[in-house]
């Protein structure tokens, strides 16, 4: 396969693997991890702040996650609608894609951007083309944990 | 308190994230699908609730508790309904988070446009 | 015959095919770059009126046909031959766009080496007698290329500093047997290279071997060395791209010194956050045929070899495990 890069300039694969290596400028990792671990931290911090309101409007633990996580989401959806997300999450990467602001990114950027192709082709058919796997692996994970759970 | 453990457990359950995204080549797809799965292997031995109860919003914004609320649901309703509770119970818990995306991401594509 | 192939693949373009005009436009971003002055028109938003970014990209593409048709006043089907290419799936844009153009349509898919393909066959079919006058065009947009390469454009993820920024822009060259300009005068056919490289967003290392070897059949080929041009490009290895170029020719003992650079690294400032520079048809598109056929035409260039590169791959592709295959063709422009 790297027949051409071996006859040419006398590399391997592997080496010249390693020349782009070194040429590859290295990821600001402690700042990014830094960005990641405020930025997430805040996205938790007002999600403790918004389960209490709810826990104060007369939801039980339990019960006020609902909302939260729908209140969330709905935020995802907004930055992205507005096209703020993006620009936010250059900067946040695993800040903003971890929590569940991340999951409603994926789907509202992919209903947004095959709007063009209308909404049932387009918006109905590729909404999950992001999501899906998290879903999908959710429920398998699931799948399998439960069937022991009902075995033993 | 529990305002410092949500910030403090969230921003780890990021960082980690982070330190996949930098040092692998795995896609952000790949990423949230193993939170999901790994917080679905640690909900299966009740661990991820114990989180939850310690960190609050810091263990349940994080994609992980998705899987965890997903074998709750179907471990629940399988040890009420057997075998065939691990289909029926399974989104109980995470309808809310399902739905509302589709709902929001459908009412965002309605009223807005890629900027690009 | 008036053109003769020399070694398996250069072309001597011995009748004159001369690069008689050139339309350019660039995005928003791309006119906010340095080489802005050398663009014939900037559009103000990546919409540009149109309804999808897809049709956006056949506005631009349709816009620098028709700037530089009206340079040599000639009308949409005063031309004998329309070769364009473009990054979509399909080449829908160029197959749209032909359909200004009451002439034979011949669409191409180099990737990114579109340019130089179409300026090489352009070229050719002059030299060859088969046509007296030949349009070229070429495009790429950012956002109809991330949709379709990588992700929904309003999705959230962090780009690694050495991804590059896909150019939002179209070049267009009308090639005459006549109207005298700067002179294509050698083309030389790169092969498909297999560099080995899975990661699509590291595309400037996947395709420099191609680079490279284009660039060894031409100076072996013609016995030149890089020294001979005034100027040589490659199209968009950017930044750290060009550096494995670089090295792979010296492995070969050609030096790649000053008068070597990337068109991708030319576009942008520092400052625009583009990672290691432009990528995309447009990236050698608008640096070619704006301030690189401006110099040419004030003298302040004379010979120059446009080493434009494009990588094979698509999503489906690249998902399936394959490496990325690269191919670059080399033109030389040179004055009379």
């Amino acid at each position: 396969m790297s027949r051409n890069l071996k006859e040419k300039f006398q590399l391997s694969a592997k080496e010249y693997q390693d020349m782009v290596q070194q040429k590859k400028p290295r990821p600001p990792l402690l700042k990014n991890m830094v960005v990641a671990f405020v930025s997430g931290g805040l996205i938790c911090l007002l999600g403790q702040l918004v389960l209490n309101f709810f826990i104060g409007m007369g939801f039980t633990t339990q019960e006020a996650s609902n909302p939260t996580v729908a209140f969330f989401i709905f935020l995802g959806a907004l930055a992205t609608g507005l096209g703020v997300f993006d620009k936010i999450a250059h900067h946040t990467g695993a800040g903003t894609a971890i929590p569940v602001t991340g999951f409603a990114n994926s789907i509202t950027s992919a209903a947004l951007e095959f709007k063009r192709e209308g909404f049932v082709a387009g918006v109905g058919s590729k909404m999950f083309l992001l999501a899906g796997s998290v879903i999908v692996f959710g429920v398998m994970t699931a799948l399998v944990i439960g069937l022991i759970s009902a075995v033993i | 308190m529990e305002y410092l453990l949500a910030f403090v457990v969230g921003g780890l359950f990021c960082v980690v994230g982070q330190l996949l995204f930098d040092l692998t080549s795995w896609t952000p797809g790949h990423v949230l699908t193993a939170f999901t799965v790994a917080g679905g292997l640690l909900g299966g031995v009740g661990w991820y609730d114990k989180l939850i109860e310690f960190a609050g919003a810091g263990a349940s914004l994080p994609i992980s508790s998705f899987g965890n609320a997903l074998v709750n649901g179907a471990m629940s309703e399988a040890a009420a309904n057997g075998v065939i509770g691990v289909l029926t119970g399974m989104f109980e818990l995470t309808s809310t988070g399902v739905t509302a995306a589709i709902i929001f991401g459908f009412l965002a594509a309605v009223v807005f446009s890629p900027r690009g | 015959m008036n053109s003769s192939r020399i070694g398996n693949h250069t072309i001597k373009i011995e009748s004159p095919a001369y690069l008689s005009y050139s339309g350019v436009v660039a995005g928003p971003k791309e006119g906010l770059g340095p080489l802005t002055g050398d663009y014939d028109g900037v559009k103000e938003d990546l919409e540009m009126g149109e309804k999808s970014f897809e049709k956006s990209e056949r506005r631009l593409m349709e816009d620098a046909c028709s700037i530089a048709l009206s340079k040599g006043n000639l009308g949409k089907g005063d031309i004998d031959y329309f070769i364009a290419g473009d990054l979509l799936n399909q080449i829908t844009v160029s197959g749209f766009c032909a359909l200004e153009h009451p002439v034979p349509f011949l669409g191409i898919y180099g990737a990114c080496a579109n340019l130089t393909q179409g300026l090489g066959l352009g070229a050719m079919f002059i030299a060859g007698g088969y046509g007296s006058r030949v349009l070229v065009a070429t495009s790429s947009h950012n956002c109809s290329a991330e949709r379709q390469y990588r992700y929904p454009t309003e999705y959230g993820f962090q780009k690694p500093g050495w991804a590059q920024w896909t150019v939002t822009g179209a070049g267009a060259a009308v090639i005459t047997s006549e109207v005298k300009a700067p002179r294509i005068t050698t083309v030389t056919w790169g092969e498909a290279v297999d560099s080995g490289i899975k990661d699509a967003s590291s595309l400037g290392s996947a395709m420099a071997p191609a680079a490279a070897a284009a660039m060894l059949f031409h100076f072996q080929e013609l016995q030149i060395d890089p020294q001979y041009y005034d100027l040589i490009v490659t199209g968009d290895l950017g930044q750290y791209g060009m550096q494995l170029a670089r090295e792979l020719m010296e492995r070969r003992n050609y030096q790649l010194q000053g008068n070597y650079t990337d068109c991708g690294t030319l576009i942008y400032y520092p400052h625009q956050q583009v990672g290691a520079g432009g990528s995309g048809c447009a990236s050698s598109a608008l640096v070619t045929l704006g301030n690189i056929y401006r110099r040419l035409n004030e003298g302040e260039l004379n010979k120059v070899l446009v080493v434009a590169t494009g990588a094979l791959h698509s999503p489906t592709s690249c998902f399936q495990g394959d490496s990325i295959p690269a191919v670059a063709h080399a033109v030389s422009i040179e004055n009379e």
